[in-house]
């Protein structure tokens, strides 16, 4: 690239003729203009004559500002240019350095810490103050280092101008040079003494900032922000004094004591909607202890709530939600402006509202909440509903379904979201009914209930989005089929044709449902037909059993005469004969046939499918029914028992399907493995080479160490019945089965590296609690799935359990986030304020007081007189040998200090700070504790 | 802190970038882009506070206001208050009014260097520095004199300094 020539610079193009050449592009041209108008910028960039280069720098600016284009290259020139004695290049070149310099990564910031340091210490105001904004964009380490003298001179500058804009500067040299702070500190702090409304804005700004990262260093400034408190009358610098006591009020409670007061008059003497919205926050934040400020608060807060403005109205819903959090009076208050706010036009408005209406949950409530809730779902569009729904879903089944006392109203509302033609929420939906399904037992007739009217419906297989929730209905339809009233029915629906709209992994769980669902009605009918007559009584132990756990017939049959189900055909009935002869009534030869075949032609082309899932499930449905058709026809043809020997064989398989599926999958924590010690004698990192002679004795029925449901299975039979004891070696058949199912539900098992310990001899995973278990039912064992029973006691209807694992499964998100990272700056800042003395207030102060000392008088030669000063009268001070008072917090050094002694000593010093004084007459309380400095006297 | 000031028009065309704390030019047309997602998508007359944690992390918010085909935008966090936030947008457009006798976009098109003046005058590292438009105008008005006088040595200069 040629040099520019005095023509490029005669002739060279402006920052217009850029924006309006850009503007003038052809829509898809604008790159290469953009590209071209590089080229020329380039060389004229290395142009000799400044002014050339600054319209280039200029331009490159604007094509990096807003065009994105990269300017890292010119970097030097920006150095370059900076040294321009004209005003005008000066600026465009530190603008562009603003822009585009990166802290951390240009290494030409380093060439212009001279020419920022001549510009600091220059006599014109503007260049001052756009070396200021410069450095406070690009400050990095070595150029704070390098410039803190500099910066410590203008934070006492005459002109307010420049002050006020080296104190805004200072805090990125703080955060990047931890170390000003000893050198600058004191000279922040006097600025807060000062009339001038921008500076003391700046300054109190400032503070806001460093407060809000570490308030406890900033505790000992207390006394100066409550005069300005009490006395400014600008709502900006009173805006950012309040913020400052909402972080230091709750350090200090006697603070809030004091602040509260002046708080309540801002509020009520502002006409600022600024101003009164900062006081209702720092009440309700951090002096939420004092009612009556909350109860203006909250006047206001309604005050806004009632406005036109949308704004308010958010900022006021916002509001109510941190007053929620402990008054909860506030938000009943306003009920019914929360309420109407869920119909705002405003989506924020809607979602706070949301938000509100959700905190107010609690267990008598929820229904009617939900019902209001799901009501304005239905209004909403469609984003809003799913925000409506995903809250609801997430309130309900918050700590496990905590505000849930009525899981048959909760699980039919869960049916009833689902239908919600917006709802998105299929996927927590299905969740949460599997989950219910599995950890509370009582809820399982409605669920069942629930899942048929879902599955029955044809009109939903179509929409994708329930295709979660159907699966899951297929699913406990499947599970629970023992339960329910028309298990042909529930058939028909799994297999109707409209099914070839699910995904290929819901309708595989479809047919597994059916599959389960067809074995217990073959199963049933078996055991009517066949060992009805002879043995009763097994018909009721397996009935009970089918149901699985054993004593909670009491209570289902309870809420069931209580809701007056009709149970005619439930089997569920405590194994009653009435409802066995009702189910002899559906279980005609005739009805069984037609079932098979219905599975038989509804199945029968799937097994040809290219979906492997529904291939597979298919064929092991259809292999089933082949193994069953001769046998079931030859035994339905004579149904008095003719060819015994063959009817028992398919009655056996039966039973053993039949076993599998009612074998009830608990929740395991996942943590469980980890609770399980360490049997003796067990090493295991030891060489599995010995492993194929273990898994040789795999079919062996009682080598159950291979798979945790396995072992289940074999504990639970023999808790339940002795009975059951010779099926507690299923076949390989069976546990390939298990197998598929702990495929499908993954998630309910263990994940399969359980295998080489032995189950057997385990304590129960949760032995504190099995006690309580173990009187509360009467189980004669646990596995290892054993439950934590939550019972509320006063309750008209008790709530039913809900099966919980101790360690609070997902909840277990550790709580260990409270390391507070002391930083730097606040480090240096306690060294400052607190001084030398600080060991007797508190310990806060961390750092060594000596060194802290020796380097603040190290620093004097280079910090200038000022310091020199202060230092020694702070060592003047130290030596006059003060009495000491317990709530004495550091030496002389801080103003605040003066006051301090100033208060109870009335020192001569002390009319120094006339000014002061003021602010000290309102601030006499007593000296509660000696133990915490009283920083207000 | 305020974390940034964008003006762009309603066709997402950003006029301003100003971010306080340093981002890769690249994010930067980044977040203009997310932001204008959401402002276009969001009615009138509703409030003028969005949460944008998913771009600038916890606590961060944005307020923004529409001036004829301008978005204005401050993106600020926790140490901000809002409706002082949004009294600062008034001071910021007043100003440029001011400074450029009834402000239309074109104006802020063509004074690029001038806004960011402006800007700086009333914010500096993100901290409110000045909030009363006069005292702005006053110091943009020495600024200029000042660089016009600095410019009076070479009298050829295209007129990009502003009005």
């Amino acid at each position: 690239m040629a040099g520019p020539s005095l023509m490029d610079s005669l002739f060279q193009r402006s920052l217009d003729d850029i924006i309006k050449g850009v503007r003038l592009c052809p829509p898809g041209t604008e790159p290469t203009f953009i590209a071209k108008s590089l080229d020329e910028i380039r060389r004229e960039v290395k142009s000799t004559d400044r002014q050339t280069k600054a319209i280039a720098l200029q331009k490159l600016t604007y094509l990096h500002s807003l065009h994105g284009v990269d300017m890292s290259w010119a970097a030097f020139q920006c150095v370059e240019l900076s040294s321009s004695s004209a005003h005008s290049h000066k600026r465009i070149a530190y603008l562009a350095a603003s822009l585009s310099f990166n802290p951390s990564t240009t290494d030409v910031i380093l060439l212009l810490t001279h020419q920022l340091r001549k510009d600091l210490s220059s006599s014109s105001v503007h260049d001052v103050s756009l070396a200021l904004s410069t450095l406070s964009s690009i400050c990095n380490p070595d150029l704070s280092r390098d410039l803190t003298p500099e910066l410590f001179t203008l934070l006492s500058s005459g002109k307010p101008f420049v002050r006020k804009k080296a104190i805004a500067a200072i805090l990125r040299v703080f955060e990047q040079y931890p170390d000003a702070v000893r050198v600058c500190f004191k000279r922040v702090v006097e600025n807060l003494e000062t009339t001038d409304v921008g500076i003391l804005s700046a300054v109190v700004g400032l503070f806001c900032e460093l407060a809000v990262k570490e308030p406890r260093s900033y505790l000992p400034l207390a006394p100066e922000f409550y005069k300005i408190l009490v006395d400014c009358r600008n709502n900006w610098i009173l805006i950012k004094v309040l913020k400052i006591f909402a972080k230091l009020a709750p350090l200090e409670p006697r603070l809030g004591k004091r602040v509260v007061e002046p708080i309540c008059e801002h509020m009520g003497r502002t006409g600022a909607k600024s101003l009164a919205f900062e006081c209702m926050m720092t009440i309700v934040s951090s002096m939420s202890e004092y009612e009556s400020a909350v109860k203006l608060a909250v006047g206001k807060v309604r005050e806004f709530l009632l406005d036109d403005d949308p704004n308010l109205k958010y900022l006021g819903l916002q509001a109510l939600t941190m007053v929620a959090q402990k008054h909860m009076w506030a938000v009943l208050e306003n009920k019914e402006l929360v309420v109407k706010a869920l119909s705002d036009v405003d989506v924020n408005i809607k979602l706070e509202a949301l938000r509100l209406v959700m905190s107010m949950v609690s267990e008598d409530n929820v229904m009617e909440i939900c019902r209001i809730l799901i009501s304005h779902a239905q209004k909403s569009d469609p984003e809003f509903c799913n925000e409506i729904l995903g809250y609801i879903l997430f309130t309900c089944s918050r700590n496990f379904y905590e505000v849930i006392c009525d899981f048959d109203w909760y699980v039919a509302f869960l049916g009833e979201m689902a239908r919600i033609p917006h709802c998105q929420k299929g996927k927590e939906i299905e969740t949460q009914l599997i989950d219910i399904g599995m950890r509370v037992k009582d809820a399982r007739l409605e669920l069942v209930d629930v899942a048929r009217s879902l599955v029955i419906d044809p009109a939903l297989l179509g929409n994708p989005f329930v295709h979660g929730v159907l699966a899951a209905a297929a699913w406990v339809s499947g599970e629970y089929v023992a339960l329910s009233r028309n298990p042909f029915e529930l058939v028909e629906a799994l297999l109707q044709p409209r099914t070839s709209l699910l995904t290929p992994s819901v309708r595989s769980v479809y047919i597994q449902s059916a599959f389960k669902a067809l074995i217990f009605c073959i199963w049933s009918y078996g055991k009517l037909n066949g060992d009805d007559a002879s043995d009763p009584s097994a018909l009721t132990e397996l009935v009970a059993k089918c149901h699985l756990e054993g004593n909670s017939e009491t209570v289902a049959c309870e809420s069931l005469s209580d809701t007056e189900v009709d149970n005619a055909n439930m089997v569920i009935a405590g194994g009653q004969m009435s409802s066995a002869s009702s189910r002899k009534y559906h279980l005609t030869k005739e009805s069984l046939e037609g079932l098979v075949n219905l599975v038989g032609t509804n199945l029968g082309p799937l097994a040809g499918s290219d979906e492997v899932e529904i291939q597979e499930r298919a064929s092991n449905v259809l292999g089933f029914i082949e193994l069953m058709k001769p046998e079931l026809y030859g035994h339905l043809g004579h149904t008095e028992g003719n060819g015994m020997k063959g009817k028992l064989e398919a009655s056996e398989v039966v039973k053993l399907m039949f076993d599998v599926f009612s074998e009830e999958l608990g929740p395991v924590s996942l943590s469980a493995q980890e609770k399980v010690p360490l049997p003796d004698g067990l090493v295991l990192k030891e060489n599995l080479s010995d492993l194929e002679a273990i898994c040789s004795d795999v079919k062996f029925p009682l080598s159950t160490s291979f798979s945790l449901v396995h072992s289940q299975i074999m504990e639970k039979d023999t808790a339940s019945s002795p009975e059951c004891k010779e099926e507690s070696g299923p076949s390989t058949e069976s546990t390939s089965l298990l197998a598929e199912h702990r495929k499908r539900h993954g998630l309910y098992y263990l994940p399969s590296e359980n295998k080489g310990t032995t189950f057997n001899d385990f304590p129960p995973a949760h032995e504190p609690k099995d006690k309580t278990i173990d009187e509360a039912e009467d189980l004669a064992k646990l596995t290892e799935e054993s439950l934590i029973i939550k019972k509320k006691q006063n309750q008209v209807k008790p709530r039913p359990v809900v099966v919980k694992l101790d360690d609070g499964e997902g909840l277990n998100v550790a709580v260990e986030k409270s390391k507070v990272k002391t930083d730097l700056i606040s480090g240096a800042v306690r060294e400052v304020l607190l001084g030398n003395e600080a060991t007797t207030s508190s310990s806060r102060s961390k750092s060594s007081n000596k060194s802290s000392k020796r380097r603040e008088v190290d620093r004097i030669p280079e910090s200038g007189n000022d310091i020199v000063n202060t230092a020694i009268s702070e060592r003047s001070n130290v030596g006059s040998g003060r009495r000491k008072h317990q709530t004495h917090l550091s030496s002389g050094k801080e103003k605040e200090q003066h006051d301090h002694k100033g208060k109870q000593k009335r020192d001569s010093r002390h009319h120094k700070h006339k000014s002061r004084q003021r602010a000290d007459g309102a601030m006499n309380i007593p000296v509660q504790s000696p133990v915490i400095p009283d920083f207000l006297l | 802190m305020i974390r940034g000031v964008i003006i762009m028009n309603d066709q997402g065309k950003p006029r301003l970038i100003r971010f306080y704390e340093f981002q890769p030019v690249e994010k930067q047309q980044e977040l203009v882009r997310s932001i204008y997602k959401i402002l276009c998508s969001r009615a009138e007359n509703v409030s003028n506070f969005v949460k944008v944690d998913s771009l600038f992390g916890p606590d961060v918010r944005l307020v923004y206001k529409t001036f004829a085909t301008l978005y204005f935008v401050f993106i600020f966090d926790n140490s901000e208050n809002e409706l002082a936030m949004l009294d600062l947008m008034q001071v910021f457009v007043e100003t440029l009014d001011k400074c450029f006798s009834n402000v239309c976009e074109l104006d802020i098109v063509f004074n690029f260097n001038k806004v960011h003046t402006i800007l700086d005058e009333i914010i500096l590292g993100g901290q409110v520095l000045e909030t009363s438009s006069s005292d702005v105008v006053m110091a943009v008005e020495d600024i200029s004199k000042l660089e016009k006088n600095s410019n009076s040595i070479i009298p050829s200069i295209p007129g990009w300094q502003g009005r």
